[in-house]
């Protein structure tokens, strides 16, 4: 402040005496350690820093002093109001240390509290598994192929060699479109996007085909009507069973782990000649037969899991599909998604994966 | 089919201690599928032995049942030599029949363990077994009789009751007909060890002459060869032995009567379905035809069936008398009296056999057989053996007519090159190994320098193809043998757009805590009245199933809703507080362009044929719909929960639309199923051109109610194909001012019929190019606005790209901003 001090009578000022400004300066000093918070602090800074301190005092007296005592009297005041200073600022920084220290300590929360308040939402493993075989074959460099699901008779059957007295062909297999003469079935297998691709483009043809399918099953833990399957089909110079054999395998080992391959059963599928059945060495006993000192549950013993079928591509469908079977060999195989995914992950009912139930598809998050 | 092994070793020789299994594995690994191996005596230990029924005295109970007191001689098997005392409840014998006892300290299956106990005032030591109690069937008439001189008392009972045998089932594929008879499995068998093979169809067959039946074929082609033989004096009453019995019921078939059981085990024997008539009945020559439309007979089932003009029928001068190879009529069938018997073993053209029995919803082990192809040369072998049999046992005499009509169809060549089977299979199969192996399924080879000519064998008619041949050599080679080899490196293109675009939009909607379903997409009318569309709606115009899983059900869906809607309420009754679930799928709508075309198969159609194909394709394009209901947000310690709502449906749609980068926009539109004031259209904007691609907002009060879903549920669904066409292939890199931000707000109130959208709209045009952003922020009606109007508060963010904006221009622009709203919506500035 440098307003006039009206509070004291110059004729009654007595000089300063260094004993007192020693004594004011050790109070202040004294009470800056005393303060416990910063509201304190700041209480003593008024008291003892403030205008109506006794320093502030004692320095507004110096101008009333002989000029000769004058620099004497400043010196002291001087040291003894930086000394104070310094110690407020010292205990400041103490204090506002300890505050915010104190301040976080206030603030904790128990970390352990419940933070779901949107749920998580989840795809679909058929889904997402389609992904994953998809991406396998992709990184082989083959495609994925799609079509629709209501497809035409003669692409469903004729054009895959089941001729029109196949048994595949009747309603205890197929769902027809009504009228039947309309020539339309739900598909029964993705093997009419071969077709498809094999119509509509020129080899070499490396695809797979996933998607739904139908057929007239019954619906239990084993088997539906509605269901999902990947087919591959491959068309290029010079394939041969020993190529399905390693593609295969490949797919096997990617889907399963290493270890886990695949045998040959001879079979039959029209749409193929050789054709095979594939099996897959059991991922659970890894084709011993035994778990945990029992047969294995998963393969029933016998060390190997019914993965699909496959084959090289019958050269009536190549005929059909306007590809030129002098020159070029195929190989196709087939397998159920929804079967393969039941291993993969011991899925014991098939029917979970139609329920809808979130409590199933929530665990398996958005990849598999 | 089900092979007892003792039956297939009875053509082959195996080598010595080649066990069921390793011969299973084997068949399995030539193509025959090892289903099941039965072994009957497995679950049967300690004494079974054969007794005989010395005395037996029938003794009433008080409960109303008689049981007989019997004595048994059991020879030295019990110990003792004593007769043996057993309390029986059968009544199907009588003293001196041979039965199969089990004595004391043997166990049935089941574990059903035999002790001397007290019953009915007796001490009942031991059992007389049926064939049930021994797990041989279900036959449970009375206990197992043997014939006369079936063995001696005490012997065991295991090898006549052929509980010493095991059985292998197969799984036949449709190609292996020939596997249908013990002669096919055996072959197999023979070829799996380098085996002896005997042939049953093999036998010194006498001479066809005129003087049997009279038989005349109109239709060669539907049947090439009739053989009719005729056995005279046959005893009716005469027993099948017990070592046929046995087989026929290992072989998974009922024994019936001698004359049954002959033909039926000829059958299996051979592989020939044979058909006896009671020669008495017949009247005057038999003639094969084809049956005319609407002609009617009765089948040995009892059945009266209309006949098609593509069934093959047997006649004689009474009119029909046989479905041919399908099923004999009731007319001529063979009774308990019959004395004379007319054999008929004739060839069936497979392909008449099969639309035959579809038509007329027969399955029969003869229909099996004929329709998958039956060799077509042992017709004769085969009705020789049946009058050796029916002669044998049945104590006939062989008419010595011999009635052959028609000559067997000559089996079919196909030329190979030696090497193709190397070059299909990947194998290194030499020309040697061709021709050993096709040699050994039977094939006749002619042998040239680079190819071969083979002849198929007539039990094969599946080989066809020149490929057939490649999987006969591979098969035997064995698959096992087949190299594993990548193919060369293909060069994808990798995921195409739409591909890669779906996994996007499943991603976004799970990353907003969504969860995806898959249901069938199967619906019916009483789903479309829950979601209370008109009877006009058209959604409800479907594909139709010819044959759906339920009535109820019958059409492809036109919309997920359904299926999201039941999988919501099923997660709702099982405990779910709330549930967000999502589909992707296609639904179809009936294209109404004509059939799909059928052509043919020999080459390729003409791409103008293909595209007529195409063209009678059902539209099927994929939807995406969301179903939410109940709590959307969970309650907790951070404050209350939040229940979904038609802002939800509508704020999904603009999430995935903004992710794609396709601009879209709404308004109110209705549409069942959603309550008619919280309905978005959603339309495509921009270059979409105003499209609209679905719906969404809340459902219909009464749609929640019918599906039982919490109120104020709500909904969407869109074409996902339209939304994905329309997405943003290269997102172009934002370009956005480093200059400081002005911000405005404004308090406009409009009429309540008003949509933010138009204000929002006009603010954004008036405003100008300084605008950033445009946010509504609070919407207010009360008593100060008076009825009918509302106050909609908006944020207006203002920047320029090269400079820090003066409070002139953001207010200048703020005025424009409102001044345009006024002009276009009436809003008004609220102080
Ligand atoms: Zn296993």
């Amino acid at each position: 402040m440098s307003g006039p001090n009206t509070d004291y009578d110059p004729v009654e000022v007595t000089p300063l005496k260094a004993e007192e400004v020693e004594a004011a300066r050790d109070a202040a000093l004294a009470a800056i350690t005393a303060a416990a918070d910063l509201a304190e602090l700041k209480q003593v800074r008024i008291d003892h820093t403030g205008d109506r301190s006794p320093l502030a005092l004692a320095n507004r007296e110096i101008g009333a002093l002989p000029p000769q005592a004058r620099k004497e009297a400043g010196q002291r005041i001087g040291q003894a109001r930086g000394a104070v200073a310094k110690e407020l600022g010292e205990r400041q920084t103490v204090l506002e240390a300890e505050h915010e220290e104190r301040m976080l300590v206030e603030e904790t929360v128990d970390v352990t509290l419940p933070t779901d308040r949107v749920p998580a939402g989840a795809r679909h493993p058929l889904t997402t598994g389609a992904e994953l075989i998809a991406d396998i074959f992709v990184a082989m460099g083959w495609e994925v192929a799609e079509g629709p699901v209501i497809e035409a008779e003669w692409l469903n059957f004729d054009a895959l060699n089941l001729g029109p007295d196949h048994p595949a062909r009747t309603m205890q297999d197929t769902f027809w479109t009504d009228p039947g003469t309309d020539h339309l079935v739900l598909r029964t297998h993705t093997s009419p996007v071969q077709a498809r691709t094999m119509l509509s483009r020129t080899p070499p043809i490396y695809v797979v085909c996933p998607g739904r399918v139908f057929r007239t099953d019954e619906y239990d833990a084993t088997h539906s009507p509605v269901f999902h399957q990947v087919e591959g089909l491959a068309i290029d110079e010079g394939i041969t069973m020993a190529h399905l054999k390693g593609t295969l395998d490949h797919f096997a080992t990617q889907m399963f782990g290493d270890g886990i391959t695949t045998r040959f059963r001879p079979s039959y599928f029209p749409f193929t000649e050789p054709s095979a059945e594939v099996d897959l060495v059991c991922f659970v006993c890894r084709g011993v037969g035994e778990h945990d000192g029992a047969p294995c549950r998963t393969c029933r013993g016998e060390g190997w899991i019914e993965w699909g079928g496959c084959g090289v591509v019958n050269p009536r469908v190549l005929a059909a599909c306007g590809v030129d079977a002098e020159r070029y060999t195929g190989f196709a195989f087939g397998m159920g998604i929804d079967r393969t995914l039941m291993f993969r992950h011991g899925i014991e009912d098939l029917r979970e994966l139609f329920e809808g139930d979130v409590r199933f598809t929530t665990a398996f998050g958005t990849e598999l | 089919m089900k092979a007892p092994v003792s039956w297939i070793r009875e053509y082959v020789d195996l080598p010595a201690g080649v066990t069921t299994d390793e011969l299973a594995a084997r068949l399995t690994a030539l193509g025959l599928k090892l289903e099941a191996i039965e072994r009957p005596g497995d679950q049967i230990t300690g004494p079974l032995v054969v007794g005989k029924v010395l005395t037996m005295e029938p003794e009433p109970q008080k409960n109303g049942k008689t049981i007989n007191w019997c004595t048994v001689d059991v020879g030295a098997a019990n110990g003792t030599g004593e007769p043996q005392g057993i309390v029986c409840g059968a009544h199907n014998f009588k003293p001196g029949d041979l039965v199969v006892t089990v004595l004391p300290g043997g166990v049935l299956p089941g574990n059903f363990e035999i002790s001397a106990r007290k019953t009915y005032g007796h001490v009942s030591a031991g059992m007389i077994c049926s064939a049930r109690e021994l797990g041989l069937g279900e036959d449970h008439d009375g206990i197992i009789v043997l014939s006369e001189g079936a063995g001696a008392p005490g012997d065991s009972a295991f090898p006549l009751l052929g509980l010493d045998d095991e059985v292998i089932e197969f799984e036949i594929n449709p190609d292996r007909a020939y596997a249908l008879s013990l002669r096919g499995v055996a072959r197999e068998a023979a070829l799996a060890y380098g085996a002896p093979y005997r042939d049953p169809a093999e036998r010194r067959l006498p001479e066809p002459n005129a003087g049997g039946y009279p038989v005349e074929i109109d239709d060669p082609a539907g049947c090439p060869v009739f053989v009719a033989r005729l056995v005279t004096g046959f005893d009716p009453a005469a027993p099948s032995p017990d070592w046929m019995v046995r087989r026929i019921t290992q072989a998974g078939m009922r024994p019936i009567s001698l004359a049954v059981d002959v033909t039926n085990y000829v059958m299996l024997e051979i592989g020939r379905p044979i058909h006896g008539y009671d020669a008495d009945r017949l009247q005057g020559p038999i003639r094969v035809r084809r049956a005319r439309e609407g002609e009617r007979m009765t089948t040995l089932d009892g059945a009266e069936r209309t006949l098609s003009v593509e069934d093959l029928v047997v006649t004689d001068d009474s009119g029909i008398i046989g479905l041919g190879g399908v099923m004999g009529g009731e007319t001529t069938e063979m009774s308990d009296t019959t004395t004379n018997i007319l054999v008929e073993a004739a060839h069936w053209d497979a392909t008449s056999m099969f639309r035959t029995g579809r038509r007329h919803k027969i399955t029969s082990e003869a229909g099996k057989r004929n329709e998958r192809g039956v060799d077509p040369v042992v017709t004769q072998a085969a009705a020789d053996r049946v009058v050796e049999l029916l002669t044998t046992y049945g104590g006939g005499t062989a008419d010595p007519g011999v009635t052959v009509v028609g000559l067997p169809p000559e089996q079919p060549t196909i030329t190979i090159s030696y090497d193709l089977p190397a070059r299909v299979t990947g194998m290194p199969i030499d020309a040697a190994t061709t021709v050993a192996n096709l040699e050994a399924v039977g094939c006749v080879l002619e042998k040239g320098d680079t190819t071969l000519t083979a002849t198929t064998p007539p039990w094969r008619p599946d080989l066809t193809d020149p490929f057939d041949l490649v999987e006969e050599v591979a098969r035997i080679v064995g698959y096992d043998q087949v190299p594993s080899v990548l193919p060369r490196e293909a060069t994808g293109r990798g995921l195409t757009r739409e591909q890669r675009l779906r996994r996007r939009v499943g991603r976004t909607l799970a990353g907003a805590g969504c969860v995806e379903v898959i249901s069938f997409p199967f619906v019916g009318d009483a789903t479309f009245d829950a979601l209370g569309l008109p009877a006009d709606d058209e959604l409800r115009h479907t594909v139709r199933l010819a044959n759906p899983l339920s009535s109820e059900e019958p059409a492809y869906t036109t919309t997920l809703l359904p299926g999201l809607l039941k999988a919501a309420a099923r997660n709702v009754g099982r405990g779910a507080p709330g549930v967000a679930l999502f589909e992707t799928g296609t639904v179809a709508f009936p294209a109404d362009r004509g059939p799909a075309p059928i052509y043919g198969v020999d080459w390729r159609p003409s791409d103008d044929e293909l595209a007529k194909l195409f063209e009678a394709i059902p539209d099927q394009p994929l939807h995406l719909a969301v179903v939410l209901a109940g709590e959307r947000e969970r309650g907790g310690w951070w404050g209350e929960g939040r229940d979904a709502g038609w802002a939800d449906a509508v704020g999904l749609v603009r999430r995935l639309a903004a992710e794609l980068g396709v601009e879209t926009d709404v308004a109110a539109a209705q549409r069942m199923p959603w309550h008619p004031g919280r309905c978005a259209q959603v339309r495509l904007a921009g270059p979409g051109d105003g499209l609209a691609i679905g719906y969404a907002g809340e459902l219909h009060p009464k749609v929640c109610q019918a599906f039982g879903l919490p109120p104020r549920s709500a909904a969407l669904e869109i074409d996902l194909d339209a939304l994905m066409r329309h997405a943003r292939d290269v997102t172009p890199g934002p370009d956005f001012s480093a200059y400081p931000v002005a911000k405005e707000d404004v308090a406009l109130v409009v009429d309540t019929e008003v949509t933010s959208a138009d204000v929002e709209s006009a603010l954004r045009e008036g405003a100008g190019d300084l605008l950033e952003a445009v946010r509504l922020f609070d919407v207010y009606t009360g008593e100060q606005l008076g009825a009918g109007k509302k106050s909609l508060a908006f944020a207006l963010r203002f920047r320029a790209a090269d400079r820090t904006l003066t409070e002139e221009e953001t207010a200048a622009a703020r005025d424009a901003a409102v001044a345009l709203a006024a002009q276009r919506t009436g809003a008004v500035q609220r102080a």
